[in-house]
């Protein structure tokens, strides 16, 4: 696989420089926008998808010639841009840290599903319109577009840097960065300044996307979620905020990349970014340039609890609840009503996990998914490889998937607000890509078939009571023992460190040592509702538990109120049992939970129920 | 003097912490004897509350050494100092906003949890039996639990009728001032041996901070060992057995409250300093002064506003 000559290795120094700079474009925009909002845009991989799309509507449907596509894609990607701060984040300057981040990720949502409906799921391909010579380096090869992209990263940080450096408007863009609240005294139009900036970032990561679509000569309504990542893992490498940083950090990235792929093959390629992520916020979470023992430059504390009454559900109404619940099947004899139903409760699941870490904890967990993916493939596997009887292997997974979970996060236990996020998102996508990988215990891209169903005294479950009847009565279990869990010394031991960490460790509460148990109840509960599933499905693979159920599960855990057992009971019947209900057509749901996610988290955060 | 110091509990030695260029606290000493109310004064600035971030284990030192009874704990975390003993509140009031206030006060006894965290401390078994505790709870789990509400409501009570009606309140309902209170109630809750007070009456009027002079008189009657922050000055020289003055991190003056008033470097240091920033040197600085506080070096001005605080 080592290439031994020199030639290749120029190669892929300059696709890793070319790589780089696409970054670049992503990671500076992203780097400005936390520099005067103290965000990290969750939805500037989409805007970058929207560049793509446009530059492909220009050239194929348009005619338009290049130059004036790179115009049009920097004009509707900065509109775009203008509308994402003005819709998005304006209404949620006074709401928690938290707030607009999760905005952005559901404006990121709503704006993949709706390209995926306007354009369909399917890769395109722009045509290209350069020439195609390529001149000789050395043993390597550049080519026109090489030399466009390094040519667009170049200039645009030349403009930025000129703009920034001699304008009156960057000059105010510097103010706001350094001091919020000075600038503003001073005069300045902050929400001039914050429109400027998501107009410029976003420019430039459509022109990113864009070139993208031309140099792999493919885009799809789904490009932005990775590439979006990659962009912030770019800023994080050089430090949140840092501009220079972000520049270097994604060139960084880019030659990590593509001598990763040297050495070890294609389907490692994110992997690197996202261990490299992990990595660098344990180690300098304040990026490769800060100086060591600096203050952190924002503690970006905050949690999403918005102080609400909860609705507290007399003994009676729970028990009287969960036994109608239990009773339904007597009653409705559907069978695709109760399979949807066993679905939601499956969910349910997964949202109690959920509940715990990010509401009653306050560690916004973005990749929950991969805990539902560690359960399903243990459970799986251990019945299938390991000859262990399918009711023994559900609890067994409902370990692993603690311990493993737990583990791969416990890295990310001493990060705070924000990075906690981006952290667990960098573990969700970490799991989907060593089970992608991983081909000799987990079958790869193929996936696990044939997963036997779950059976008592050798007769399966598998009847439409009994999809229905097994996850209730696991879900009910459960969540009778969390909330016993959040009635001892530990709901408040949690809830303490979710307010105000500083003042629980000051109070003798091991910050670790708590997390780790949240996060180990989360784990198993999750990792049994991911066993649950893989034995009633049957099937799994590296794609059954995607990205998008993450948000979604946060999505119920908001829509119930954070922290809320109960809530996230509810939460997960109403998003899970109404579009089915309602026969929503499926490619609408993600573009649904995306808008309800929107108004959740501006008209009504404590959800339902209310906040715990 | 008012009291017999008696063996130190707290010994701080050198302890210096700089934040860039700038030394926030410079080479200080301090010792707190066992039963002893110590106060710091100092203008602000002047490194009082990174004093308390060190010693209470949030911040690091660059240089120097913290004895707590006898024992090194420079660098220990802020977790295990309250471990050992050491309670403190917050200068803006840190509570648990979402949390109710017995709930609150419950949490600064978290230490001393004892049935639900079983001895010896096991790397791993250890939490995992915490956890099957607090899920089974057997007889001793909630014995002590009722205990420790039975407690908290007695401390609560040291309060009067501030805080009693609103047990069951979210905290962040809870005013400014009953606010400071509940931190010193979640305070008392963890059984302190030294318990470090940063401004304890900030933002409170005259009838409060009457009230909570008494409340500390009474701390101090039943022998407890304070640290106290504080700017309102008669309330420090009613309390202190001793009073430390710090000015830029370092310690200017110490001693019986009535002679430490008395000091003229505590008097300037609250009056005004005659070089004004004290970071620029009379001599060899740039002609035109560059930038503001130039020109004030070698003229005496007091600086009015640090006085009017």
């Amino acid at each position: 696989m080592l290439p031994t000559s020199l030639g290749p290795w120029l190669d892929y120094t300059i696709n890793g420089l070319v790589i780089g700079n696409i970054y670049a474009l992503l990671a500076v925009g992203l780097a400005l926008i936390f520099g005067v909002s103290h965000l990290i845009n969750f939805a500037h991989g989409s805007v970058y998808m929207v560049g793509a799309y446009i530059g492909w509507l220009c050239v194929t449907q348009l005619a338009l010639p290049l130059p004036v596509t790179f115009v049009v894609v920097a004009a509707g990607c900065g509109l775009l841009g203008v509308v994402i701060e003005r819709v998005g984040l304006r209404p949620l300057r006074e709401a928690p840290r938290i707030a607009p981040l999760l905005a952005t990720i559901g404006l990121s949502v709503v704006m993949d599903q709706t390209a995926q409906l306007l354009f369909s799921p399917d890769p395109r391909a722009p045509p290209t319109q350069l020439p195609a010579w390529r001149i000789a380096v050395g043993g390597g090869s550049i080519g026109a577009l090489d030399l466009l992209i390094a040519g667009v990263g170049v200039g645009s940080a030349a403009l930025l840097y000129g703009f920034l450096r001699f304008t009156r408007l960057g000059w105010a863009v510097r103010a706001t960065a350094l001091d919020r609240d000075a600038a503003r005294q001073c005069g300045v139009d902050v929400d001039k300044v914050n429109r400027t900036v998501f107009a410029i970032a976003s420019a430039l990561g459509g022109v990113s996307g864009l070139l993208v679509g031309m140099y792999y000569n493919t885009i799809d309504p789904n490009m932005g979620f990775q590439a979006g990542l990659k962009g912030i893992v770019a800023q994080l490498i050089g430090g949140v905020g840092n501009v220079p940083g972000a520049i270097a950090g994604s060139l960084l990235l880019g030659l990590i990349e593509s001598y990763g792929i040297a050495l070890f093959g294609t389907s490692y390629r994110n992997l690197f970014a996202f261990v490299a992520l992990i990595v660098i916020l344990v180690l300098r979470p304040n990026g490769l340039f800060a100086r060591a023992r600096r203050l952190p430059p924002e503690p970006l504390t905050g949690t999403f609890i918005a102080p609400s009454r909860p609705v507290v559900l007399p003994r009676w109404a729970v028990w009287g609840l969960a036994a109608a619940a239990l009773a339904l099947p007597l009653a409705v004899r559907q069978p695709y009503l109760l399979q949807t139903l066993g679905n939601a409760w499956l969910f349910a699941l997964l949202a109690l996990s959920l509940t715990l870490v990010a509401g009653t904890v306050g560690q916004v967990s973005l990749g929950h998914a991969g805990l539902l993916a560690i359960g399903a493939y243990a459970s799986a596997l251990l019945t299938l490889d390991a000859g262990v009887p399918v009711l023994l292997a559900v609890p067994l997974a409902g370990l692993v998937a603690a311990t493993l979970g737990t583990a791969l996060v416990y890295p990310a236990f001493r990060l705070r607000g924000h990075y906690v996020s981006i952290a667990t998102l960098a573990v969700g996508e970490i799991v989907t890509l060593v089970i992608l990988n991983w081909e000799s215990l987990t079958r790869g891209p193929i996936g696990v078939t044939g997963i036997p169903p779950l059976a008592v005294a050798g007769t399966p479950l598998v009847s439409g009571q009994w999809v229905y009847w097994v996850p209730l009565v696991v879900l009910l279990a459960l969540a009778a023992v969390q909330s016993r869990l959040l009635d001892s010394h530990l709901g408040r031991t949690l809830r303490a460190i979710r307010e105000d960490d500083i003042a629980a460790r000051s109070y003798g509460v091991e910050l670790d040592r708590y997390k780790a148990l949240a996060f180990a109840v989360a784990g198993f509960v999750a990792g049994i509702g991911g066993a649950l599933m893989a034995h009633f499905y049957s099937y799994i693979n590296h794609e059954t538990f995607p990205a998008p159920v993450s948000m979604l599960a946060l999505t119920m855990v908001i829509l119930g109120g954070l922290g809320n057992v109960a809530g996230a009971v509810l939460g997960a019947a109403v998003l899970v049992g109404l579009p089915e209900l309602f026969r929503a057509a499926a490619e609408y749901r993600m573009l649904i939970y995306g808008i309800v996610l929107l108004l959740l988290i501006r008209f009504r955060p404590q959800g339902l129920l209310g906040t715990v | 003097m008012t009291s017999q110091p008696g063996k130190p509990l707290l010994e701080v030695a050198g302890l210096t912490r700089r934040f860039g260029g700038l030394t926030a606290v410079n080479g200080l000493d301090l010792t707190v004897g066992e039963g002893e109310l110590v106060s710091v004064i100092g203008p602000n600035g002047a490194g009082k509350t990174t004093l308390f971030n060190l010693i209470a284990g949030l911040d690091a030192p660059d240089a120097g050494a913290v004895a707590f009874d006898g024992r090194d704990v420079s660098g220990l975390p802020a977790e295990r100092l309250a471990a050992l003993g050491l309670a403190r509140t917050f200068q803006h009031g840190r509570v648990f906003g979402n949390l109710s206030v017995l709930d609150n006060v419950l949490v600064g006894a978290h230490t001393r949890l004892r049935a639900v965290r079983p001895r010896p401390r096991l790397p791993l078994l250890g939490p995992l039996a915490e956890l099957a505790l607090a899920l089974v709870r057997p007889a001793p789990v909630r014995a002590e639990e009722e205990r420790l509400r039975a407690e908290a409501l007695e401390i609560v009570a040291l309060f009067g009728e501030r805080l009693t009606p609103r047990l069951d309140q979210p905290a962040h309902s809870l005013s400014y001032a009953n606010r400071r209170r509940l931190e010193i109630a979640r305070a008392l809750a963890l059984r302190p041996r030294l318990l470090l007070l940063d401004e304890p009456t900030a933002g409170m009027n005259p009838t409060e901070t009457a009230e909570m002079l008494a409340i500390i008189r009474s701390l101090k009657g039943r022998g407890l060992t304070i640290l106290l922050i504080e700017h309102k000055l008669d309330l420090v020289m009613q309390l202190s057995d001793r009073v430390v003055v710090m000015d830029h991190g370092a310690r200017i003056a110490e001693g019986l409250p009535a002679a430490v008033a008395a000091d003229p470097a505590v008097i300037e240091a609250y009056l005004g300093h005659k070089a004004v920033g004290g970071l620029a040197e009379p001599d060899g600085a740039e002609p035109d002064g560059a930038g503001q506080g130039g020109g004030n070096q070698h003229g005496e001005r007091p600086v009015v506003a640090r006085a009017a605080r």
